[in-house]
């Protein structure tokens, strides 16, 4: 080499790259390489671009850029050196891709080298081939490719076959001119050539169904015989992995008969007993062996179906999980997971087997194991299954937990068959891994245990002992202290005993006590207390005897940083303080949760929609106190002597309950969307992390109504609330029974036809969507009119999310029932009803008309329908 | 087909990287380091295969063999047996091993284009090539023969020419 030449050998490069100590070091010697190299490169440097290119390459690695030496690649390719063409081919593999126009460049180089005299040039052209030609070089080079496949050099053969490979890959039209040449490579004895000539005959059938035909009529025996043949050949110490004969051949074999039979049954037929063979005679205690066992049940699984095969190959798998090798037990709940599918019956048989794999110390193994375990759970193991994963909880790892945990109450709120086995696992998991219980788990819990009469003195009485061990399991606390003060007297008199219950005796104080230590507790977090807070107050009316120290409790908050806790005690101080008389009724028992909403509302709170009048679910167990109506009165200083039990003229209640003593704009207010907002206002206010809004409520009831008019009114009346430190308070309360007296009113009927039948109309219709209404009138009312909206869906996807909004002009108030549903059926398959009232205040002068909006999603696109209705009909008297 | 080829040192430094389906340079780099970084975060005694698609894209597996201060790494798809793709590593450091006699990372570092000729005479395209290492160390020997032999004709006029040059 040149002593004088600047630039250093490849190896004092490399040198000087590991020398160093920091990026920025290994940056600077790699920018000064490459300067000398850029410099070489103009000069033109014959003898060292060999060195250079080498260079470049591990350059290349180590991430730096290296297109400069692009042309470089073909200068040394078409030199005639053998060395300087192993370098180029080897840089053009690296550095250049199929997308460059420099690799056009090449095509000439490559097509001279597969046409030369020596092997090992055609050898290097051909592997340079076969990693990065693009559609064009394909076209240009597949007969000089298709040519060597009849090479006599095994070598070139082989390479040449995967050549084909990738040619047919980049232009599958070229497929039918190497299918003769590829079933003549079928009959190779060479053992490279064969695997070669296998995998170019599996890829062909991938691209071209000729090709699948061809292979399948011709060769499927022939294919047969050489796996027959490979089986049972004596020993082959050169293709030998740990005693089995060329396990790849074996695996490349039975992947092309996994094509072949795929969907095809006198092929399947075929190949049937020869599975059997391979399925049944490899040795399973190597990796060699169970790889090809792996591939043979693979395709045993794909080809058609022949019952006593595929019970074999889940068998084997069924073997593979109690091997003490983590990758053959890994691929083996890999393979079963797509069994599943095929048969169910059979993986079952393999439970208990996939369940200990749960319990193994890899974790990726037992993330899969789970998963299966998931997708095998059914009604009848459910109970054992639950059992073997609960237990295992208690030992799991934490990083595990969180997976398991999920999994598990994924499987007991699908499949459990009682409720009270339902109570029992979920209380046991909130046990063991409360903390990694996901908040909408426990809400869920406390639907069921609400709507579960019978049991709520069991469960009260369980979470009550569990409370006592498990105290840091945070989501368990929360049930706990939701039950204790919902169901508080339930716990104390030993109600509704189960005969499996150990009897305990809690007085009133031990509950109270509880209570105080969660509070008190430091790992609670704001949600706890704020939650605890409210169970106190409810427990204040439960147990008279205790209401001092309940007192005494809640005052302690009263100066708390936190404000949420500081409200709640200096309202609930209040609540007790001064309102004695109304209390017990404000802290009456949560009404039953109703199931079918929950499951509603939880899908709908995934949609993620800001404009439902759903709250968030946290807000359904915080135990809110449902008001009844008299105190609500006394709250906002109205006068009582009218009291409002639900009557069906719910509008003209829901006027007198907030709009007596108000100037005559808030009369608005009973109509519009009161129930809707009061619903959203209540779930804000109760909403624990959402920021407190008491003073600035008032405007928070108009957040989701329509008519702008509605918040300006709204605001006028603050003022009028004497109570300033019951704001909040009141506007709870104040929402709470416009539900309560709605719900009242849906469930009743809340009308009489007077006998006269108004003729329905079509209120709105465009492409996606219709709108009917019908009318009625109650007795006595002409000046009130009922109307029942109809909303059908006129396109073929489902509406969700759907909100109906209407406005009016003064002269009348308008009044809206809760619809429904929100969910809206695809092809008018069922509809949405919901009820509004409108009051004409100039009845017989003025024609009834409104405007409306609807808005929706489709396909989670929020869509919004907009449209004035003046068609009402004249006998309406308007 | 197989995706990519990695050996990483323990460091994480490549050592050599070859890549079947085309990437930029930068996503290499990349992927190089995602993949570290998830091997050596595993714990010695689990398997060898690793969920690949949130590293490699859909249908991605991996699987890794660890020597001494080296990871062999292969990326592939559905379409290849795992448990052959660890037997194609063990035919890949066996053949190294032999090459250079009880390969080491130095040997690997300093004879990159070798390095490359073995994976060459193993894998093209992402296709299986060849799995017996006899096989491929005859091939490798070949090389190197004419290597050497056209090194020893061409030399001494190219260096002569050289020379005359400056």
């Amino acid at each position: 080499m040149n002593p004088f030449s600047s630039g250093t050998r490849l190896r004092d490069m490399i040198r000087a790259i590991r020398a160093c100590k920091t990026a920025a070091e290994e940056r600077a010697v790699v920018r000064k390489e490459c300067a000398a190299i850029r410099a070489a490169i103009d000069e033109n440097d014959r003898d060292y671009r060999h060195r250079n290119l080498s260079k470049l390459m591990f350059i290349h690695m180590l991430g730096y850029p290296t297109h400069f030496g692009q042309m470089e690649c073909l200068k040394l390719i078409a030199s005639p050196g053998f060395p300087e063409k192993r370098i180029g081919y080897l840089a053009l593999m690296l550095l250049l891709d199929e997308r460059q126009e420099v690799l056009m460049l090449v095509t000439n180089s490559l097509k001279q080298d597969l046409n030369h005299t020596n092997q090992y040039i055609v050898g290097l052209a051909l592997c340079a081939l076969g990693n990065i030609c693009s559609a064009e070089m394909a076209r240009d080079l597949a007969p000089e490719v298709e040519r060597l496949l009849q090479f006599r050099d095994p070598n070139v053969r082989k390479k040449a076959a995967l050549c084909a490979i990738r040619i047919i890959k980049k232009v599958p039209d070229l497929a039918e001119n190497f299918i003769n040449s590829a079933a003549a490579l079928l009959r190779e004895k060479h053992h490279g050539v064969l695997i070669t000539g296998v995998q170019l005959c599996t890829e062909l059938c991938k691209v071209s169904a000729e090709a699948l035909e061809y292979f399948r009529m011709k060769c499927t025996e022939s294919v047969v015989r050489s796996l027959k043949d490979l089986v049972n050949s004596p020993y082959a110490p050169e293709y030998d992995i740990a005693g089995i004969t060329d396990p790849f051949l074996h695996i490349r074999l039975l992947k092309l008969l996994r094509v072949l039979g795929e969907g095809n049954a006198d092929a399947s037929d075929l190949m049937n007993d020869i599975l059997a063979q391979v399925a049944t005679k490899t040795e399973s205690n190597k990796v060699a062996g169970n790889a090809i066992l792996y591939e043979s049940v693979q395709t045993i699984m794909s080809v058609e179906d022949s019952g006593g095969l595929r019970v074999l190959a889940i068998n084997i798998l069924g073997r593979f999980l109690s091997n003490s090798d983590n990758n053959i037990r890994y691929v083996a709940l890999n393979m079963l997971m797509k069994a599943v599918t095929a048969d169910a019956q059979a993986v079952q048989r393999h439970r208990a087997t996939i369940l200990e794999c749960v319990k193994d110390s890899d974790a990726s193994i037992q993330k899969k194991a789970l998963e299966l375990v998931y997708v095998l759970v059914n009604e009848s193991n459910v109970k054992p299954l639950t059992k073997e994963l609960i237990d295992y909880l208690e030992v799991s790892d934490q990083e595990f937990r969180a997976d398991l945990t999920a999994k598990i109450c994924s499987i007991v709120s699908e499949f459990s068959p009682e409720k009270i086995w339902y109570i029992d696992q979920m209380l046991k998991v909130l046990s063991e891994a409360g903390n990694f219980v996901k908040d909408e788990v426990w809400h869920a819990l406390i639907v069921v245990i609400t709507n579960a009469y019978d049991l709520h003195g069991y469960t009260v009485r369980a979470l009550y002992r569990t409370l006592q061990t498990s105290a840091e399991q945070e989501s368990l606390v929360r049930v706990a202290v939701w039950c204790i003060g919902e169901y508080g007297d339930i716990l104390v008199k030993n109600v509704g005993m189960l005969d499996i219950e150990e009897p305990i005796v809690v007085t009133e104080s031990d509950a109270v006590d509880i209570l105080e230590m969660v509070i008190k507790q430091h790992t609670s977090d704001l949600t706890t207390k704020a939650m605890a807070l409210i169970a106190l107050l409810k427990l204040s009316s439960r147990f008279p005897s205790c209401s001092e120290s309940i007192r005494n409790i809640i005052t302690q908050y009263k100066g708390n940083l936190v404000l949420e806790l500081q409200q709640r005690s200096i309202e609930f101080n209040k609540v007790l303080a001064n309102h004695q008389n109304i209390s017990s009724a404000l802290v009456e028992r949560m009404p039953v949760l109703d199931e079918a909403t929950f499951i509603g509302r939880k899908a709908g709170s995934m949609l993620g929609t800001a404009s439902t009048p759903r709250g968030p679910s946290v807000n359904i167990p915080n135990g809110v106190a449902k008001p009844s109506v008299a105190p609500l009165v006394d709250l906002l200083d109205l006068s009582s002597d009218d009291v409002p039990a639900p009557s069906p003229s719910g509008g003209d209640l829901l006027q007198d309950l907030l709009g007596v003593d108000l100037p005559p704009a808030s009369q608005q207010l009973g109509s519009g969307q009161a129930p809707k907002s009061g619903t959203d206002v209540l779930l804000d206010l109760l909403s624990v992390g959402s920021p407190s809004v008491p003073p600035m409520s008032p405007s928070a009831l108009s957040l989701s109504s329509t008519t702008d008019i509605l918040s300006s009114s709204m605001n006028n009346k603050t003022p009028t609330s004497p109570l300033d430190d019951l704001t909040s308070l009141s506007l709870s309360a104040g929402a709470a029974p416009m539900m309560d007296l709605l719900d009242g009113l849906t469930s009743s009927p809340p009308t009489e036809n007077n006998g006269l039948v108004y003729p329905s109309i079509t209120a709105f219709e465009s492409s996606s969507l219709r709108v009917t209404f019908n009318f009625s009138k109650e007795t006595g009312k002409p000046q009130t009119t009922i109307i029942q909206a109809a909303f059908t869906n006129l396109t073929s996807n489902i509406y969700t999310d759907f909100i109906f909004q209407a406005a009016v002009p003064k002269f009348l108030q308008l009044h809206l029932d809760p619809a429904s549903g929100h969910a809206l059926p695809a092809s008018g398959d069922g509809s949405i009803t919901q009820t509004l009232r409108v009051t004409n205040t100039q009845h017989g002068k003025k024609n009834l008309i409104m405007r409306m909006r609807i808005a929706y999603k489709v396909n989670g696109k929020d869509t919004l329908e907009e449209g004035q209705i003046n068609n009402f009909p004249r006998e309406l008297g308007g | 087909m197989i995706k990519a080829v990695l050996v990483l040192n323990t460091q994480g430094k490549p050592r050599l990287a070859k890549f079947y389906e085309f990437r930029p340079v930068e996503k290499q780099q990349e992927l190089i380091r995602n993949v570290f970084s998830v091997l050596c975060s595993r714990a010695e005694n689990v398997s060898n295969f690793v969920d690949a698609e949130s590293i490699y894209g859909q249908d991605a597996r991996l699987v890794y063999k660890h020597f001494a201060t080296l990871y062999f790494v292969f990326i592939f798809d559905s379409s290849e047996n795992e448990l052959a793709m660890l037997d194609l590593i063990q035919v890949f450091v066996e053949t190294l091993d032999k090459c250079f006699r009880n390969v080491c990372e130095l040997d690997v570092v300093y004879n990159y284009s070798k390095m490359h000729s073995i994976l060459d005479e193993i894998i093209i395209g992402g296709q299986v090539l060849e799995t017996s290492s006899t096989e491929v160390i005859k091939a490798i020997e070949e090389l190197s023969r004419l290597e050497a032999a056209s090194n020893s004709i061409n030399l001494v006029p190219k260096s002569v020419s050289g020379w005359r040059a400056r």
